[in-house]
């Protein structure tokens, strides 16, 4: 008998006073890393000025697609550039690190919205009164009743506007433009002005007699040859402006890498890159291209950074040109750029409601190569390596782990999830590659997938996957037991499908759930559909369109079929509280009848109050996911099962078909806030359940029975799903703990779990780190699908982390 | 059937790789530091956990034999009266009344084992037997011991070792790793501190040593019972004098959170107040440079 002897609890190796190490970092990039945490984002009127000035003049003159690449190209024309000291990767998107720029196209920020930016709590964005004004005078009044938010709006039926309000699901593209995509290796192998010829080819076969679409794709190509010109004078200003601050240096060494910046930038992107350096900067000025032009979800993402730079970094280390620690410092460099972009806030937000600075860029390392060997390479460590060394919030990284993959990179990345910084996230790739040959995707090209944002898996370079929303999946059983009425707004949102005490048997009543969910999954991709067309006829993202296969060869945009592979996805949320719910209703209800409907109906409208004997009954006696329980997990499979049911197949607008995703970000905490007191003893307004999660203390047999409990749904049917464990420091203290660690994951991915990602903190750091922020500023946790200062969220996020059950073993 | 206090999977401490590891209830030895003490006695007992308990009274209603009486803040039992029934355990909403021991048969604990397989076999790992001192229901562990040879299962058994020389014999062929507590060299302070006299346990060491079975020595390290350096050495001279070739012992650092079970059994901790603490960095270190003197290598934690 051992436990008496382990480490005190508390222990951690996280340490509130010291700072992290960041030794490995030299001179350069500790300087630029400082100045990355300490810039203040702030919000940059440039770019609506310039599009609205640009609109104003030109809207109606030109088609649609040449439009929007002619207003790209007056951004990168004229926007104001940034080459920051010491800086050797190049290129903003605002006129300074931090500053991100509006797009009032999609949806144009209100003055309120503006000053509340300006002064709120959390994630603040700093404009000044004058910006303020100068907005409400050019920008605010041209895109009245023109911004697609209004668009969409203005269409949506009664019945789905209702749904929303309720709380039932939410719409991503009333904010945003489509996005979610990660680029493949094409951009390392051509330049634009080869992707130019391409283009005029793909013109010159056009064929105006036959093909009534000839006229429709000779805009978006044009539109797509003009998005190349964009970039190209983008970088060659970059050039120049480099070249003049050369000419002002007076240090020999920054005059040097002034110089050699210049030269790089007037080789990329119009050329091929050739060495290094000039790859990550070639992938830059793309990011940056398709993060100006449009707004869209996840800032975009390289896909697999380590395999695509590999051979420039084996050709420039065989011929001496850099070293290791200059491929660090570069990828540094790299790293801090993407941390200089936060996410470009919302509108109609309150303090409140503010969620992140991150943009979702999340660096894939390690997998397979698209031969199917293994592709962990020496860059994968140095990324490792990078992330750890930084520390920072932006860019996100995941570990991608096939039964190929060594033990070794395994272990690394399991040292790095040690350090609790909540990243890498760890992802199945044999997994992730049998759900996209189920969807119909060539194994090359699966292959060459990954994860571009939080879990959502696609074939980089070839697919555009669109979230289109979350869904409140507990809400709908909410309204079921209330015969489609929202109890919290009093309102008939659903059908009615009978009053809870009518039901007999569990069946009936879960037949009624199903019933509420296929009208609200109805309404939902009734809609989508919608807003898909919206996005195709007037907000064509033409150079995004460039890198994703086969847009040129369709003479289409990427918002409208051009890429390979079109699949739309609806993210269910809240698997845990629905399922414990429903194992309630089936156990004491319908089964052991220890309560009557009328009982429990009472309880949660009251939220428990005077029924805590009740509620701890519940939660104490009740088989609840995550435990390996085949009385839970046999209901989690049946509600996963009929939510792919519902959802699977249903025909989006681009000849692709809508998938279940199952993820939640920080949307559990959105919904929780709308949903009353459920079945499972969860009280009213409290966080649901997170991606596939266990409810938050559900889960009491320890990790390896969550995993078990994961591994009984059939993930591979799925888009994606999420998995939260929260570990204690002291489980994660000696070498072969990580090994153990290592194992855990590896059992899991061999039941055919999709991802992972942990938390590893104690309750009481998290505390503490509650009490006085200022000692924690660094403290990075986990939230879904990225990593958050823990200080930078609200209350209601910070109290999901600290609720999730904590798995400790003896 | 057998009588058993606890299961608990990734389990990383009790054995190689991740395991699952079975308590049985029932102990020989009652050493004033036990942090196990619910598993010391072969027979169910009530738990009562103060902070669970809502005062909703569920309990004191269901109690045929009125042991139950309510207090402001909580609930107490009047141990004269109780038969240990579990009724109360049975009503009561938040687990605050617990009955400690289950009857599980081979069956069942094949079953949860089976469960785990795939981080046992992922990891290296396997099951582990511990206690309480799984010997105490030497027949059940048999059966349990050979279903998991058969069943390709790697097996542990964390035991005191007080055992007739004939149980062990009898086990010994199907146990994969032994985990043994080496508590004092002396045996009178054996006795004071744990019951029992040390003789039986020194033979079955050697016994194990001489048979070649495979086994871990841990030395629950505790500043005023075990760390003076008249005990390390004679510990370290015993094992050193075994034919043994692991030659390796972990050192446990004494903690004291077997105080809360007490309270939740309503036993009182160290009653005699014997003085135990955790011992200093330096005591560790000059322990572990003792052992090394003996050409044992010695680890902290596990």
């Amino acid at each position: 008998m051992i436990t008496a002897q382990r480490a005190p609890h508390s222990a951690s190796n996280f340490d509130p006073q010291g700072t992290i190490n960041i030794g490995g970092l030299n001179d350069r990039i500790k300087r630029l890393r400082q100045e990355s945490i300490d810039a203040e984002p702030s919000l940059s009127i440039e770019r609506a000025i310039i599009e609205t000035r640009f609109y104003k003049e030109n809207e109606g003159k030109y088609p649609v697609p040449i439009l929007r690449a002619l207003n790209f190209l007056e951004i990168c024309q004229t926007k104001t550039l940034h080459i920051g000291k010491d800086e050797l990767i190049v290129g903003e998107r605002g006129p300074a690190p931090k500053a991100v720029p509006t797009f009032p196209e999609l949806t144009c920020h209100s003055i309120e919205d503006l000053r509340v930016l300006n002064t709120r709590e959390l994630q603040r964005y700093t404009i000044t009164e004058e910006e303020i004004r100068i907005y409400a005078k050019e920008v605010i009044p041209y895109w009245k009743g023109r911004t697609q938010r209004e668009r969409i709006f203005n269409h949506v039926p009664q019945a789905w506007r209702d749904l929303y309000e309720a709380g039932l699901f939410t719409e991503f593209m009333e904010q945003r433009a489509p996005g979610h995509t990660a680029l493949d290796g094409k951009i390392y192998r051509y330049g634009l002005l080869e992707v130019k010829k391409r283009i005029a080819c793909e013109i010159e076969k056009l064929d105006f007699i036959n093909d009534p679409e000839a006229t429709d794709k000779q805009e978006e190509l044009q539109a797509m040859s003009i998005s190349c010109d964009a970039a190209i004078v983008f970088a060659r200003r970059h050039a120049d402006f480099a070249d003049r601050l050369a000419k002002n240096e007076t240090n020999p060494t920054r005059v040097r890498e002034l110089r050699a910046i210049a030269r790089i930038c007037r080789r990329v992107p119009a050329y091929a890159p050739e060495t290094f350096w000039e790859a990550i900067q070639m992938y830059w000025f793309i990011h940056l291209g398709t993060i100006t032009e449009l707004n869209g979800w996840d800032a975009m993402n390289p896909g697999h950074f380590d395999q695509h730079l590999l051979p420039f970094y084996e050709r420039d280390i065989a011929e001496g040109r850099i070293t290791r620690d200059d491929a660090k410092e570069l990828l540094s460099c790299f790293w801090i750029k993407v941390n200089n972009h936060p996410a470009p806030p919302k509108v109609g937000i309150t303090a409140k409601e503010s969620g992140t600075y991150n943009d979702f860029t999340n660096i894939n390392i390690g997998g397979i190569a698209p031969d199917g060997s293994d592709a962990v390479n020496e860059l994968s460590y140095i990324m490792l390596e990078v992330a750890e060394e930084l520390h920072i919030l932006q860019p996100g990284c995941s570990v991608h782990i096939s039964a190929s993959t060594p033990e070794r990179f395994l272990r690394s990345a399991c040292k790095l999830i040690r350090q609790g910084h909540g990243y890498p996230s760890v992802f199945n790739v044999d997994a992730y590659i049998a759900e996209m040959l189920r969807q119909g995707k060539t194994l090359t090209d699966a292959r060459e997938g990954g994860c571009s944002g939080c879990i959502e898996v696609g074939a980089f370079g070839k697919e555009a996957y669109l979230l289109t929303g979350y869904l409140n999946v507990p809400k709908i059983l909410e309204i079921t037991l209330h015969d489609g009425l929202d109890p919290v707004s009093g309102k008939q949102v659903g059908l009615h499908t009978g009053a809870a005490a009518s039901f007999r048997t569990f069946d009936e009543l879960y037949a009624a759930f199903i019933q509420q969910l296929n009208h609200i999954i109805d309404l939902k991709v009734r809609v989508s559909n919608y807003i898909d067309r919206m996005f195709a006829k007037y907000a064509p993202a033409t150079f995004l369109s460039l890198f994703i296969d086969d847009c040129i060869a369709r003479g289409r945009d990427y918002y409208n079929c051009g890429p390979r592979y079109n699949t739309t996805y609806i993210q269910c949320t809240g698997l845990g509280t629905v399922t414990d719910s429903l194992s309630v209703l089936k156990k004491h209800i319908f089964a052991d009848k220890t309560f009557t409907m009328d009982q429990l109906l009472e309880a949660l409208d009251s939220n428990f109050r005077e029924a805590e004997p009740m509620r701890q009954h519940i939660l104490n006696r009740t088989p609840f996911f995550g435990n390996d329980d085949d009385e839970a997990d046999d209901i989690a499979r049946k509600v996963y099962d009929d939510l792919y049911a519902s959802i699977e197949g249903r025909p989006n607008t681009k000849g692709g078909i809508f998938h279940l995703n199952m993820l939640s970000t920080t949307c559990h905490v959105y919904f929780g806030k709308i949903t009353g007191a459920t079945p499972n003893g969860r009280l009213a307004f409290t966080s649901i359940s997170d991606g596939t999660s266990p409810s938050h203390g559900a889960d009491t047999h320890g990790p390896s029975s969550v995993v078990k409990s994961l591994g009984k749904l059939d993930q591979i049917k799925s888009g994606g799903t999420l998995l939260n464990l929260r570990f204690l420091p002291s489980l994660l203290k000696r070498e072969e703990d990580v090994a153990k660690l290592a194992s855990l994951i590896r059992s899991y991915f061999s039941l055919g779990g999709h991802h992972v990602q942990f938390n590893i903190v104690d309750t009481a750091t998290l505390l503490a780190a509650q009490q006085s922020p200022e000692a924690y500023r660094d403290l990075l946790v986990r939230m879904a699908g990225y990593s958050d200062y823990f200080n930078d969220m609200n209350v209601d996020l910070q109290a999901d982390i600290i609720a999730r059950t904590e798995q400790e073993a003896f | 059937m057998a009588l058993l206090f606890d299961i608990k999977r990734y389990s990383v401490n009790d054995g190689p790789g991740i395991r699952i590891t079975f308590f049985f209830k029932g102990c020989p030895l009652t050493c004033i530091w036990c942090h196990n003490p619910e598993g010391t006695q072969l027979r169910q007992q009530k738990l009562y956990t103060e902070s669970r308990c809502i005062g909703c009274r569920t309990c004191s209603a269901a109690c045929p034999e009125k042991a139950l009486i309510p207090l402001p803040d909580g609930m107490a039992t009047d141990a004269t009266r109780c038969l240990v029934c579990g009724r109360c355990a049975n009503v009561c909403p938040t687990k605050a009344m617990e009955i400690s021991g289950m009857t599980l048969t081979p069956d069942h604990v094949m079953a949860e084992i089976e469960k785990e397989r795939v981080f046992l076999e992922q990891s290296g790992g396997g099951v582990t037997f511990c206690g309480g001192e799984p010997l105490m229901q030497s027949g059940f562990l048999y059966k349990l011991l050979r279903r998991c040879r058969n069943a390709d299962i790697r097996t542990a058994v964390d035991t005191t070792l007080f055992c007739p020389e004939k149980k062990l014999r009898v086990i010994m062929a199907y146990v994969d790793l032994f985990l043994v507590d080496l508590k004092h060299m002396d045996t009178h302070l054996h006795h004071r501190y744990c019951g029992v006299f040390n003789r039986r346990i020194l033979n079955n060491i050697r016994l194990l040593a001489i048979e070649s079975r495979p086994f871990l020595i841990r030395i629950p390290l505790i500043e005023g019972i075990n760390t003076d350096e008249g005990n390390i050495r004679a510990s370290a001279s015993f094992l050193a004098s075994l034919p043994w070739t692991e030659k390796t012992v972990q050192l446990l650092p004494y903690h004291d959170i077997g105080k809360g079970k007490h309270a939740k059994l309503g036993t009182v901790y160290n009653p005699a107040n014997i003085p135990m603490s955790t011992p200093s960095a330096s005591t560790i270190a000059s322990t572990i440079h003792i052992f090394e003197s003996f050409g044992i290598s010695a680890t902290v934690g596990g």
